[in-house]
């Protein structure tokens, strides 16, 4: 089993009485549908890129490294309820989950298929075939400023 | 503690027509890596077909049942 050992990030995390317009809302699930929304390429893991916690997570990262993607990433392991209010938003018990304009691509295995078969690399825009480090473009620059998700870009 | 002969059976009773192969991946009982083929998936994205064989399984899914590793085919 995975062992969280990130910060506690948790503490990031808004009361149940933020502020804010709605009251009768979910403020983690909107701060989720929220990266989502603003990362062109997101993934929820286990642990980070660097330093992944678990074998899924670990993989799906791989398979985005070996082609050059640039993409966002969310640890799910601070607090048991971003989990949570992701597979509510998502309709997806299991972690990772790789979102690409939005949209929820699929985990691991899915991830992988796609990979394999090059359709992932296609789906990110990325012309150059698995082992070709890809050009690396765009430095990303999103800092979503105090949202109560931790949101890493990363870069190849 | 599911075996694989249970999550086998539990997909094939969950899903008409489907087969499954089931393996325990490290021999703990938590993760499972699963080929499923059923003509149910025809026309369903993938992540549909993953989702209908995780529905079986409900919250178990990342309780007791850590890691079901999927592969769907249609037929």
């Amino acid at each position: 089993m995975t062992e969280p050992q990130t910060q506690p990030l948790a503490q990031t995390l808004p009361p149940a009485d933020s502020d804010g317009p709605a009251e009768a809302t979910n403020p983690i699930r909107e701060a989720i549908a929220e990266a989502i929304s603003q990362h062109p390429v997101l993934l929820f893991m286990k642990g980070t890129p660097e330093q992944p916690a678990c074998g899924f997570s670990a993989r799906t990262v791989g398979a985005l490294q070996t082609l050059g993607a640039s993409f966002a990433a969310v640890d799910v392991l601070p607090d048991p309820r971003i989990r949570q209010e992701l597979s509510a938003l998502s309709q997806w018990p299991t972690i990772p989950q790789l979102f690409l304009n939005g949209e929820l691509v699929g985990g691991c295995d899915i991830v992988t298929e796609m990979y394999e078969s090059g359709e992932l690399a296609t789906a990110l825009g990325i012309e150059s075939g698995p082992g070709e480090p890809g050009a690396s473009d765009a430095p990303a620059s999103d800092s979503p400023g105090p949202a109560p998700l931790q949101v890493e870009n990363r870069l190849p | 503690m599911p075996d694989s002969e249970q999550i086998k059976r539990r997909i094939e009773d969950g899903i008409p027509g489907a087969r499954a192969e089931v393996e325990d991946f490290t021999g703990g009982g938590d993760h499972f890596q699963a080929t499923v083929t059923a003509a149910a998936f025809d026309g369903l994205s993938r992540i549909e077909q993953h989702r209908l064989v995780y529905a079986v399984f409900g919250d178990e899914i990342g309780g007791p049942i850590h890691a079901l590793s999927l592969k769907t085919k249609t037929e």
